[in-house]
């Protein structure tokens, strides 16, 4: 095993990156492909592709990127993560604006490019680096006020914001909007801008409500069974009432058969089923451990930068992982948006990867920036003991 | 025993020598000294404890109250500091802010997820894991007990039955499963057993009751997801004879007509939901309808309705001792063994859901109470010449004497006029209290659940009680009418009719006296002299003492009583001289034949057909035929010898 005493990259690596964090995300992805191979053959089947194992195998395949990926990136230092994610901001951008010109169109809707054989969601990488610029944007608002950071801020979520309704894509412009506005509120932000953002947010809900007519006909849905076709949320909660705490075993569901998107919106169900309630209440905690681990990190994280990119991310895959949840148990209405290393999908893993790198970079213990923080501010009492703390 | 101060007064203290006189004192003063002590020392100790107590009491509840003081004012402290941090109303320092908002984040998230994981815990806690019946468990038909009728002869049974589902969920090939299917049940409705095969639900029933061949032929096609549940279904073995006072059940064994919903409403769908009345033999509900009276009286009627091409003919025949009912039928009937349209006509039990405006058989409660005052007597006379005149409304006879009559004369003329002075001589309220008495203004409860409100008068003024005296302007069930002869008959008890079988003692309980004796005497009396002289000497069968009240009654079409379309109805007791059963037959728009000369009133169609059924059921009722029966006066003379007798 390698020596406190070393002083190569790897080990300081090992010893400052957080390695119950890491061990809980390299558990959630090995439960991803168990469950994957529950929830894809009937997937397959029901596409006529002939390997039921088709989406397992590209999900594997797809694995080794991305943990690459996030190892990478847990390497990288705070200041280059935000030069990373610039060039990553800026390429997908592009791309994503390029859906809308050059995308094919799936579902009614723009989403992905076709380059070379593979496709890709230029939105999924998309949020994670935006994630993390907005963060340096509101950081930077408290270390130099002569920047007109915040104005900045705002800029950037439009410019997001834009592409992602005119595809459309409500369950990300949702997510991206709710992330920008919780750093804006840890940012300090009055409260009068408080009740802005909110009747901003809600206004935004009521315009898409009365404009959009599938997002109309979700909500109502939600709130009234009998005024449509409820049969994917009907068919998700029979699977809840079947599998019972225990599940009925591995390859024993029936009901996965007739889910639709089993393996990807609704794979919470086919966990339930097949592996019981048991197995969503740990998922559900190794989710909660993940965010509120990486929240309390960052509470007593010095640099502003690095508690609000740390934050913004563990809130995007909080929220992703939260929502999908909640839609699945029918606490929400049904909502576009995958569950976190558990769901299929190429972009996202890979994205999530990315973030997921970023978030342990970032929580890294870093004792050179507390003391830097620690002098670059006037050493008060508080400071003092929430460094011994 | 001398009290111990007669003993001081008794003892002179100054002989008391001095000595023991001091020792004496100072003794008694140590005594009083330590009585009083004791005393002082726990009177002391109680005070102490008592002062201690309520020390701690009033320190206890001042603690409490600095407790509430201090977390009420500790919460609003916490509150002020956290909404002034979150809102940077303080703005001492932007870390500060964060962090509070941070942590406000984190608590946001938790609930979040105590949310979600409490949803998870109560849907396990909700969860069916082996429940792949779907909604199949409920719907199964259940068990009902048996129905006999008086003699214990069977009128519905339960005999089971194998039923076929399907769990479409675990189905692997439903074209597979269909055609093996098909090969055993030719006659599956092809596309809907497809339908439900290919419904992805967890349970679908594919046919109900099939035959255990054939469970056995589906058996050994070994298709997984198909199964079978044993039923219970109604058999019904006399068919339609029956069917109003049966009702009928669904497919799900459930009643849902007549006395097998009353089966139902007496507690046994309660013991399904308990699950109890599986299998369990259960005790079999005995009528009092005696299937063999049902048979002949079905049949009479039939050929009756047939004969005057009727639209509908209706019977009843009861004991009039207990109130029980023997036989009831209401033609058009229906099978109870098969489902119908239930809005058809056949379903329609007239005897107990219509109502009619019984006409002149009505006439015999206006008889009953103007005997029954005692003020009008059988020699007692009414003019009866011309019609009565009510403003622009005349009542006429039918055939009209024009004469003054007497009250048996009225009675076998059938005269509305006299009846109508009859009533109006004894006045409106009195009417309509009388009729109230013998139930005739309220709804009748059996244990049908079919029952019909009479219509009433809401205004009821004298021309009101002179139409209903002869039966016009109101309109009853037959079953609450046959109620009322029954208490002129058996002297003078009013018993509320039953399906059950019920002895006279069981009977006698739930009568109540609205006659004297001797008017059900006098009645008896009118009756039979109607069969000897009046309007019902068709119906006389010799040897068994027939009397009866003849009914004809104009039916309302579109607001006006149409002449050609009439409702006959007859009235027949047997035998009159100690009356055991009552039969009301009833016809609905009979049509003149050439051999009733042209008539359809009741004395020409509805009269003889009771005195058909009477002379079919007696011998089936153990009434045997007598010779030398007396004369109606006679019979009426016999009775007031009693009466005197008695007296």
């Amino acid at each position: 095993m390698m020596s406190r005493a070393d002083r190569t990259v790897l080990s300081e690596w090992w010893w400052t990156v957080d390695r119950l964090l890491l061990g809980t995300l390299f558990t959630l992805i090995i439960i991803g492909i168990v469950l994957c191979l529950a929830a894809s053959p009937p997937v397959a089947a029901r596409l006529g592709i002939a390997d039921p194992f088709h989406f397992v195998n590209r999900q594997v395949l797809f694995l080794i990127p991305a943990i690459a990926v996030m190892l990478f990136t847990s390497f990288l230092s705070p200041r280059t993560i935000r030069r990373v994610c610039i060039v990553v901001f800026l390429v997908c951008l592009v791309l994503l604006f390029a859906t809308l010109v050059i995308g094919p169109e799936v579902k009614g809707a723009r989403r992905w490019l076709n380059i070379g054989p593979i496709t890709v969601q230029p939105s999924e990488f998309l949020k994670p680096a935006f994630v993390v610029l907005a963060a340096w944007l509101f950081s930077e608002n408290s270390k130099r006020p002569e920047m007109p950071a915040q104005l900045l801020a705002v800029g950037l979520l439009c410019s997001v914001m834009l592409p992602l309704v005119l595809q459309p894509d409500f369950g990300q412009t949702m997510l991206v909007v709710m992330v920008w506005g919780a750093l804006f509120f840890l940012a300090g932000l009055r409260w009068i801008w408080m009740v802005g953002l909110i009747g901003f947010g809600v206004g935004g809900a009521v315009l898409a409500y009365h404009v959009v007519p599938h997002v109309q006909k979700r909500i109502d849905r939600f709130l009234d069974p009998a005024s449509g076709d409820t049969y994917q949320i009907d068919t998700a909660l029979e699977s809840f009432r079947h599998g019972g705490w225990f599940g009925q075993g591995p390859g024993e569901g029936t009901v996965k058969r007739i889910l639709p998107d089993g393996h990807t919106d609704f794979v919470f169900a086919v966990a339930a089923e097949e592996f019981g309630i048991i197995l969503c209440l740990i998922l559900l905690s190794l989710f909660a451990f993940v965010i509120l681990r990486s929240l309390t990190r960052a509470l007593d994280e010095q640099d502003p930068f690095a508690r609000f990119a740390a934050t913004g991310l563990a809130l995007l895959f909080g929220l992703q992982a939260s929502i999908n949840m909640a839609v699945n148990v029918h606490l929400m209405p049904a909502k576009g948006m995958t569950l976190p290393f558990i769901s299929y999908g190429g972009s996202s893993l890979i994205s999530l990867a990315f973030g997921m790198g970023m978030l342990l970079a970032l929580s890294r213990r870093r004792p050179g920036a507390a003391a830097l923080a620690a002098l670059s501010e006037p050493a008060g009492e508080p400071q003092g003991r929430q460094a011994a703390a | 025993m001398v009290a111990p101060a007669e003993l001081l007064k008794k003892i002179d203290l100054s002989k008391v020598p001095a000595p023991v006189r001091a020792v004496g004192g100072a003794a008694g003063r140590l005594a009083g000294r330590l009585v009083s002590g004791i005393f002082l020392f726990f009177f002391n100790i109680i005070r102490r404890i008592s002062h201690r107590l309520a020390r701690i009491i009033y320190g206890l509840g001042m603690g409490l109250v600095r407790l509430a003081v201090g977390t009420v004012r500790f919460a609003f402290a916490f509150a002020r500091g956290t909404v002034r941090a979150l809102f940077g109303l303080d703005r001492v320092d932007a870390q500060t802010v964060t962090r509070a908002r941070l942590q406000l984040l984190v608590a946001a998230f938790s609930l979040v997820f105590i949310v979600i994981a409490g949803r998870l815990v109560f849907m396990a806690i909700t969860s069916d894991p082996q429940g792949t019946r779907g909604g199949g468990s409920e719907a199964v038909a259940s068990a009902r007990p048996d129905i006999i009728d008086r003699n214990g002869d069977i009128v519905a049974i339960d005999v089971k039955s194998p039923s076929l589902f399907a769990e479409p969920k675990r189905l692997i090939d439903p074209d597979e499963a269909l055609e093996g299917l098909l090969k055993v049940l030719p006659d599956l409705d092809v596309a809907e057993a497809r339908a439900r095969l290919n419904s992805g639900k967890g349970f679908a029933w594919l046919k109900r009751e099939i035959t255990p061949a054939q469970q056995r032929a589906i058996y050994r096609l070994g298709l997984p997801g198909i199964g079978f549940v044993r039923e219970n279904r109604r058999i019904y073995p006399d068919g339609p004879t029956l069917s109003h006072v049966i009702g009928a059940v669904n497919v799900d064994n459930q009643g849902i007509a007549g006395l097998e919903k009353y089966i139902d409403g007496r507690g046994l769908a309660e013991l399904h939901l308990a699950g109890f009345a599986t299998d369990r033999q259960q005790e079999p509900v005995r009528l009092s309808v005696d299937v063999r009276v049902q048979h002949a009286m079905r049949d009479e009627l039939m050929r009756a309705k047939e004969k005057f091409k009727a639209k509908a003919a209706m019977g009843v025949v009861t004991d009039v001792r207990t109130g029980e009912i023997i036989s009831m039928v209401s033609l058009p009937d229906f099978d109870p063994n098969f489902g119908g349209d239930p809005r058809d006509n056949a379903y329609l039990n007239r005897l107990t859901t219509g109502v009619f405006e019984m006409g002149s058989t009505f006439k015999a409660l206006s008889f009953a109470m103007a005997l029954d005052s005692g003020k009008i007597g059988l020699t007692s006379t009414f003019d009866a010449r011309g019609a009565m005149h009510f403003g622009r409304f005349a009542i006429h006879d039918y055939h009209a004497e024009n004469r003054v009559l007497s009250v048996p004369e009225i009675f076998l003329v059938s005269s509305n006029v006299g009846t109508a002075k009859m009533v109006l001589s004894l006045g409106v309220d009195a009417h309509k209290a009388f009729l109230r008495k013998m139930g005739q203004l309220d709804r009748l409860r059996t244990e049908l659940p079919e029952s019909a409100e009479p219509i009433v008068p809401k205004r009821w003024g004298e021309l009101n009680s002179a139409t209903i005296a002869f039966g016009h302007g109101i309109a009853v069930a037959p079953l609450q009418a046959v109620m009322a002869v029954n208490s002129m008959m058996n002297g003078g008890y009013l018993i509320p009719p039953t399906f059950l079988k019920r002895t006279q003692e069981e009977a006698q309980k739930v009568a109540v006296r609205v006659l004297k004796p001797e008017t059900s005497d006098k009645m008896r009396y009118l009756l039979r002299l109607n069969a000897e002289k009046g309007t019902a000497t068709k119906a006389e069968v010799p040897g068994y003492y027939v009397g009866g009240k003849t009914g004809t009654a104009e039916k309302v079409v579109n607001g006006r009583y149409a002449k050609n379309k009439l409702l006959t109805s007859f009235t027949a007791v047997f035998p009159m001289d100690k009356p055991q059963y009552l039969v009301l037959v009833m016809i609905d728009e009979p049509q003149p034949l050439p051999e009733t000369h042209g008539y359809a009133t009741s004395g020409w169609n509805a009269a003889p057909a009771a005195g058909k059924i009477v002379e079919r059921i007696a011998p089936m009722l153990g009434v045997m035929p007598r010779q030398n029966l007396p004369t109606a006066d006679q019979m009426l003379g016999m009775a007031r010898q009693k009466v005197a007798d008695r007296q």
